[in-house]
């Protein structure tokens, strides 16, 4: 019975992972790609702990699992807005078919800044008086 | 069992090899950072079956190293990206 579940959880794995696969291959354009990647690359890690743990069954290789299951479930929504953040920022071509874009001139390329494109005018003016602040980390002068 | 676990390895593979094909050809460098990080997620999937494959717990751990590099080598990747740097697609 068990034999059969792990085997059933082992195949799904890989064919999640093989979605993926074929996801990055086939669609038009980066956020595309990452919605085929980040997903169902989660699911199939996900999957293979699950099937370890009951391969297992033991305490010690469950807490395992489990620390990776949640480390993959925390940190993959993160990667993946990092990067499709970054490479939208830096100019990637979206797809032609692309109906809307939201973030059209939201994003100031020299002081790193995303407006949401609802601002009022004076939050605008405010944003405007202050593009000039110096960066959060300084470099410590000598003081002799 | 043993069936089951060498077909799991195949897709596995035909999945690592569609993924380098992305790696190779993704015209921007963003594509070619996602499909690093899927190929470490394959990586992942791949340990835990030969954790199965030879009933050796210990590989789980070399799972939870994977991930973390791989989490790690992204978002470095993409404060790279965004922060700026020679960029040669």
């Amino acid at each position: 019975m068990i034999d059969w579940i792990i085997k059933l959880l082992m195949l799904s794995s890989a064919i999640f992972t093989l979605l993926a696969a074929i996801g990055i291959i086939r669609l038009p354009d980066l956020l595309t790609r990452m919605h085929a990647t980040t997903k169902a690359g989660a699911l199939g890690i996900a999957l293979m702990m699950v099937a370890a743990m009951f391969h297992f069954f033991d305490a010690v290789v469950s807490a395992k699992g489990l620390a990776v299951i949640i480390f993959i479930l925390i940190t993959a929504p993160i990667a993946a807005h990092a990067i499709g953040r970054a490479g939208y920022f830096v100019g990637i071509p979206v797809w032609d078919r692309t109906i809307k874009d939201e973030l059209v001139n939201c994003y100031d390329e020299d002081s790193h800044r995303l407006l949401s494109g609802l601002e009022t005018e004076e939050e605008l003016e405010i944003y405007r008086q202050n593009l000039d602040l110096k960066p959060r980390i300084r470099i410590k002068q000598k003081s002799d | 069992m043993q069936f089951v676990i060498y077909l799991t390895f195949i897709i596995f593979s035909i999945s690592m090899v569609l993924v380098f094909i992305r790696l190779i050809i993704g015209p921007t460098l963003p594509d070619r950072v996602v499909a690093l990080e899927l190929l470490a997620s394959i990586i992942v999937g791949m340990i835990g079956a030969y954790a199965i494959y030879t009933d050796t717990s210990s590989f789980i751990d070399v799972a939870i190293v994977a991930a973390l590099t791989a989490f790690l080598a992204a978002i470095g990747f993409a404060r790279f990206l965004e922060r700026g740097g020679p960029r040669n697609d």
